[in-house]
């Protein structure tokens, strides 16, 4: 078993922590092995984001994605740079009020930024798209993935993160 | 100072973390008994600083962000000469301003480690992307006759360890020791398990009286050629400079014997062990025809390719170093009488590559690769 997952979006939304977060989830908080790389320009904010997760049972050689099966995407650039090697039963999860211009036939479309700001705090957007992706994408056990929210956010922002996460899986549930 | 281990590891937190490269550099620094960070920072490398300006205060040690990387290397080596083990860490542009000071290092024979944490050049290059590009530069950057030693970790949890590894022998051989990453361990996270039984090098002190000490004369009780080290403030005098010096330490720069006498055991005191001091790993090699030779994250891809090979059936093998300075030769010459061919898979245009082809006897060719992506396994099976 080798799951090749891309998150992808623009500086400052939370890409590379939503990619850390799933990474242990999978190492840590489940008997998986993980790796996480990213790459991002030089802007602080704005500019292509891309973290890239491997999950696997067994030790992970290659550290790149030959091809795409599972990907989660918070802006049209990333979309338009990104869907380049994707499998044709690739999982995409994407946010239609960031990237409304994708033409990808079964694609999950989550408002996760439009839900995150109605939770009171649009920074949260990253962890319900997390959430529904792991619902859609079945990546880790959920209580992996709320294990390494825990271990991954302030203590003062914990609530906010897991009600974040669970409404993303919610998104996903609901439109089953 | 003392090691607090106990302290280290409250400090550190749960056995198992999810992290990158930069902060495992950290890690084993701290778990090496690092209570000196002198820095400045610098893309890819600028969360090791970070990280240590956050740890070094809880265990009682100092991180000191200073005017430039060449003054971060003044720094680690003055902090050394008062006893501590110290520590800085850069990448491309400040690893070429370091250079200087390697070499005083090298000549005053001050123990320290400075990770590397690659990435393109020449000059400003690429600072976000990823390269092996101070692969030749970590041996010979520094003006004249010296040797180095340079470790290259290829997973997160071997960046802990071979961080310790360095302190060490830094320790050991009283020379500075360098923990060669790149852009993309320093940022790639994996699952570590933080080690907790470790075995810790002390540098020698003088056993003498301080008016029988002879601070650059032959070691009394270790290695003969790695003299004992008296640390400031102790009650020893010692006279440090990076000019040609005698056994007492007074320069003596007109005189070819105590010249050649001082740079010879400089060089010897590392060569002498470099069977010792020879690390690697190979895989599917037996039945091997064409070897992948590679270190650090290409080997990751190397990997990649060997699967990829095996599974089709070529017999492809794996030989990665893990050492990398100072050069396995006989490791190589043995491997290049063991194949046919040897491709050398490294992200720049041929640096080990040269190195690999002065000791083999088989053909050898570079898969060479840059501009801040790695190899795909298809690129390297197509120089097999």
């Amino acid at each position: 078993m080798r799951k090749n997952i891309r998150l992808c979006g623009s500086g400052g939304q939370g890409i590379m922590t939503a990619g850390e977060i799933l990474g242990k989830a999978a190492s840590v908080f489940h008997d998986f092995k993980a790796v996480q790389t990213q790459s991002y320009g030089p802007e602080a904010r704005g500019g292509a984001a891309r973290s890239e997760v491997i999950i696997s049972d067994r030790e992970i050689g290659y550290c790149g994605l030959t091809e795409t099966q599972y990907m989660m995407v918070m802006s049209q650039s990333a979309f338009d740079k990104y869907n380049f090697d994707l499998t044709d039963d690739a999982v995409v999860v994407l946010d239609p009020d960031l990237v409304p211009y994708a033409e990808y036939e079964g694609a999950y479309k989550v408002p996760a930024t439009r839900i995150a700001e109605e939770m009171g705090n649009k920074i949260v957007a990253n962890i319900v798209m997390l959430g529904a992706f792991n619902a859609a994408a079945d990546l880790v056990p959920q209580e992996a993935l709320e294990e390494a929210v825990k271990d991954s956010v302030p203590s003062r922002f914990l609530d906010l993160n897991l009600n974040a996460l669970r409404e993303g899986v919610k998104c996903i549930r609901s439109g089953e | 100072m003392k090691v607090d281990m106990e302290r280290i590891k409250k400090v550190l937190g749960p056995k198992k973390q999810f992290i990158h490269g930069d902060h495992a550099l950290c890690y084993g620094a701290l778990l090496a008994g690092c209570t000196f960070y002198g820095g400045y920072p610098i893309t890819p490398a600028s969360e090791v600083f970070e990280m240590m300006a956050r740890l070094m205060p809880k265990v009682g040690g100092v991180c000191i962000q200073m005017e430039d990387e060449i003054a971060s290397m003044a720094a680690i080596i003055g902090a050394s000469w008062a006893g501590a083990k110290s520590f800085t860490a850069t990448s491309g542009p400040g690893f070429s301003l370091m250079q200087e000071n390697f070499g005083y290092a090298s000549m005053t024979e001050t123990p320290v480690v400075i990770a590397n944490v690659q990435r393109s050049g020449p000059s400003t290059g690429q600072p976000t992307l990823s390269a092996q590009g101070d692969m030749m530069q970590v041996r010979y950057g520094s003006h004249g006759d010296y040797e180095i030693i340079a470790l290259a970790p290829n997973t997160i949890q071997e960046t802990i360890e071979h961080t310790i590894k360095a302190f060490n022998l830094a320790e050991e051989y009283r020379t500075p020791v360098h923990v060669m990453i790149d852009g993309d361990i320093g940022h790639m996270r994996e699952m570590v398990t933080i080690p907790h039984d470790i075995e810790l090098v002390e540098r020698k002190k003088p056993k003498v009286p301080p008016e029988e000490y002879v601070p650059f004369g032959p070691g009394l009780y270790g290695k003969k050629k790695v003299p004992e080290f008296a640390v400031f403030g102790t009650g020893y005098k010692t006279y440090v400079t990076g000019l040609t010096h005698n056994e007492h330490g007074f320069p003596a720069t007109d005189d070819q014997e105590v010249h050649d006498k001082l740079v010879r055991r400089l060089c010897e005191k590392i060569t002498d062990d470099r069977e010792k001091l020879t690390d690697y790993e190979t895989r599917e090699m037996d039945d091997a025809e064409v070897a992948l030779l590679s270190y650090g994250m290409a080997s990751r891809s190397a990997l990649g390719a060997l699967n990829q090979a095996r599974k089709e059936g070529k017999k492809v093998g794996y030989f990665r170093l893990k050492t990398v300075w100072p050069f396995p030769e006989k490791a190589i010459e043995e491997l290049s009488r063991q194949v046919d061919k040897i491709v050398v898979v490294e992200m720049n245009l041929g640096q080990i590559y040269h190195k690999v082809r002065e000791y083999s006897h088989c053909e050898v060719v570079l898969s060479g690769k840059i501009g801040g992506e790695h190899h795909s396994p298809n690129e390297i099976l197509a120089e097999v």
